[in-house]
């Protein structure tokens, strides 16, 4: 077995964007099926306010995790690989159960599977960003009319609403394969104390590189 | 660098949240600076800056009312010309519609399917003319004497027209006190409008169902601006008039998109706080949030039916009325249905509208005939969503022609063919056509009819109107009608919510599953190590 250390490998803005992103998306969701007619909790009134105000809330977040990412040179994170990603998806669904080794190693430059950054990198590009500008049409989104309101000027909300609506699908599925996932790190809870904490027990490389300072990896 | 993360860090962490939640969550301050204005201007009342009590031309005994309307005009001397061009005088107004080109219709000409028309029965219908005997179609329409000013302008209310007199009212003892009727002229009172506009069809709001005569005494409950408990305004502060031609329109009898009376002209376009409000004005009319029910203290008549007409008891009309005072059967008219606080039908209206001519070839294949068209549709840039009392009623059509049928209904006399006289249907749709020179094949039956009448009166309080989830609402919500757009709340499109719910549940089955799996090999792991 190798050594394990512990490192310091979620660093305090991304445990705060990451929290939030999920307590907006659970919010976004809750009413976003409400405004759906999925069910009946706030009042469509409220539901509708609130899903508003939090995705504004999102919006605000979304600019600053990309400011983020590309200040501190994180978005390579999220590079996708083809490395390791059969081994990946073999451990998902062979080696887990035999208590197989990880077959990609965690390190603070590359602590996402291929897995994960082929799912993560979707989602950045794909998924929320559909989401986003659906939603900006959604809210923005004018009807075919003759007054001095012409922001955007669309013959009907249909298409816009139905990729909303299927995007939110689409995360939902994420969420909740996400939160299961949480519990196949080295323990059960230790991916999620990770994400708390920000420290993790990480197994060291064989070759030992000294842990490196942020400024170190804008190249 | 370390510093910098760290400052930039702190901001993220502490700062931006604090902003965005002020910003997000602040409400603004409720401005209500348009209602106050609105408010201080309509409490104003109309001085007149004439006496017509001090006026000597007024002051004599008058034979008949000709020789009033000519003391009106010896002073007022051009507003004779400008009646004689308006529609309360006309009641017919020139417009174009599309497919029939220049039109000249009105009430003068047009069918309904409540009382359903005027032609034949001038006798009677007259009454609310403004003008004296317009009895036939003989009446000189250019003879500025044959206006009727007092009916409009008296400020006693006691001025009334005879009943069967082609709108001339009793004269000399018997009549009204025309001294103190002149001496009160004055700009119209509601009661003046109601007169008519209360009482259209035969009795108080059995047409519109949103005007009637509990407006003249009601609260701000029933009608905002018209509450006595509140600015208690007349009608007149809204249908302005210039040179005689007053702002308005009712759909049941007009056709084109001018000349109209819009909340928007005093409340602005966009008059709410939250724009989200604002933004539904767009293709929602005030109306139909503003005006949630209609007929709130009285009911109006929502169906009738006339092929029941004529049925006697001991060889004579009958009538048959409900616990709240409604006839619902009557010999002469037949059978009607009476709602009170009815909630609106919705429509897409454009402000124009179409009718259907007693020339007009009826389609039997349709469901119902449509006394009028309201234009409008989603797509239409100029059209909102109205809400709008469609009245129900089955009547006469000749079933050979195909075409709806003018029956005579009134006369002062037995024997001359007046179905309300004779009970007679018959002779009264022989006697009827002949007079508007149409054929008649002698071959009548009943059809299914409807007549679409915008509702715009009897506007709520702001905290009565009509709630988001009464419209965005999976089922039986108030649009459930109009399914030609996407409307959050109530539509989805039924296959990508089955496939996004089967992706939820695969997941869902794919996590169990895998989880149990674990647990079984991990059992079994702990199992071999033990042994």
């Amino acid at each position: 077995m190798k050594n394990h250390k512990k490192v310091y490998v979620y660093k305090g803005f991304e445990r705060f964007w990451h929290w939030n992103q999920a307590l907006l998306i659970f919010v976004l969701a809750l009413t976003g099926f409400e405004i759906h007619s999925s069910y009946s909790l706030f009042g469509f009134e409220t539901a509708v306010n609130l899903h508003n105000k939090a995705a504004w809330g999102f919006i605000i977040l979304i600019v600053f995790a990309i400011f983020w990412h590309f200040t501190t040179g994180e978005w390579k994170q999220y590079i996708p690989t083809s490395k390791n990603l059969k081994a990946q998806a073999q451990f998902y669904l062979l080696g887990i159960f035999k208590n197989a080794p990880h077959p990609t190693q965690k390190t603070l430059l590359s602590k996402l599977n291929p897995l994960q950054r082929l799912v993560y990198l979707g989602l950045k590009i794909l998924v929320i960003p559909v989401m986003v500008v659906s939603g900006l049409f959604y809210m923005f989104y004018r009807y075919p009319q003759g007054s001095n309101i012409e922001a955007i000027n669309i013959d009907s909300l249909e298409t816009v609403a139905l990729l909303h609506t299927a995007g939110a699908f689409a995360v939902m599925a994420f969420v909740l394969v996400h939160l299961y996932l949480i519990t196949t790190g080295h323990t059960i809870t230790s991916n999620l104390k990770a994400m708390i904490t920000g420290w993790e027990e990480l197994e060291e490389p064989a070759t030992d590189e000294p842990q490196k300072d942020e400024s170190d990896e804008t190249k | 660098m370390k510093r910098f993360t760290t400052a930039i860090t702190f901001f993220l962490a502490i700062v931006a949240p604090l902003l965005i939640v002020t910003v997000v969550l602040r409400q603004p301050e409720e401005d209500h600076t348009k209602l106050e204005e609105l408010r201080a201007k309509y409490p104003v009342r109309h001085h007149s800056g004439t006496d017509h009590s001090k006026m000597e031309a007024l002051q004599k005994d008058f034979k008949n009312p000709h020789e009033i309307t000519a003391a009106c005009l010896s002073c007022h001397t051009e507003r004779g010309n400008e009646l004689l061009h308006s529609s309360h005088f006309r009641w017919e107004r020139e417009a174009y519609i599309p497919g029939r080109g220049i039109t000249y219709l009105g009430k003068k000409n047009l069918l309904n399917n409540y009382c359903t028309g005027v032609q034949s029965n001038e006798g009677s219908c007259m009454k609310c003319h403004a003008g004296y005997g317009w009895s036939d179609k003989n009446f000189d329409f250019d003879n500025p004497l044959n206006i009727d000013c007092v009916v409009c302008h008296d400020n006693t209310g006691t001025y009334a027209k005879a009943s069967g007199a082609a709108g001339y009212p009793e004269m000399g003892e018997d009549g009204p006190d025309f001294k103190a009727i002149l001496g009160s002229m004055g700009l119209p009172k509601s009661e003046n409008c109601g007169n008519c506009h209360f009482l259209g069809g035969g009795g108080n709001n059995v047409k519109h169902g949103d005007l009637e005569l509990a407006l003249l005494t009601a609260g701000r409950n029933v009608d905002v601006h018209m509450g006595v408990d509140g600015l208690h305004m007349n009608c007149v502060d809204c249908h302005t008039a210039e040179n005689h031609i007053l702002k308005g329109r009712h759909y049941g009898v007009s056709s084109s998109n001018d000349n109209r009376l819009n909340c928007e002209d005093c409340h602005t376009p966009y008059p709410h706080q939250k724009s989200i409000l604002n933004e539904h004005s767009i293709k929602v009319a005030c109306q139909t949030c503003h005006i949630p029910v209609y007929a709130k203290v009285n009911a109006t008549k929502m169906n009738w039916d006339w092929s029941s007409a004529t049925r006697k008891k001991d060889g004579k009309g009958y009538a048959i009325t409900d616990s709240a005072g409604n006839d619902t059967y009557l010999s002469i008219k037949g059978d009607f249905v009476w709602e009170k606080n009815v909630k609106p039908e919705y429509a897409w209206f454009n402000g124009t509208a179409d009718h259907h001519l007693i020339t007009d070839k009826i389609d039997t294949t349709q469901p119902y005939v449509k006394i009028n068209t309201l234009f409008g549709e989603y797509r239409d840039r100029n059209s909102k969503i109205y809400p709008i009392k469609v009245h129900r009623g089955k009547q006469v059509y000749d079933t050979e022609n195909l075409t709806l049928i003018q029956a005579k209904l009134w006369d002062s006399e037995e024997g001359k063919g007046a179905l309300w006289v004779d009970l007679e249907w018959q002779p009264a749709l022989e006697k009827g056509m002949e007079y508007v020179g149409l054929p008649y094949s002698g071959k009548y039956g009943f059809i299914n009819t409807e007549f679409y009448l915008p509702v715009n009166h009897m506007v709520s309080q702001a905290s009565q109107a009509v709630g988001c989830a009464e419209c965005h609402t999976r089922n039986d919500g108030r649009l459930a009608q109009l399914t030609n757009f996407y409307m959050p709340g109530r539509d989805r499109n039924d296959l990508l919510d089955m496939a996004g719910r089967w992706l939820l549940i695969a997941s869902a089955i794919g996590i169990v599953v895998h989880a149990t799996l674990r647990i079984i090999a991990s059992r079994r792991r702990q199992t071999a190590q033990q042994h």
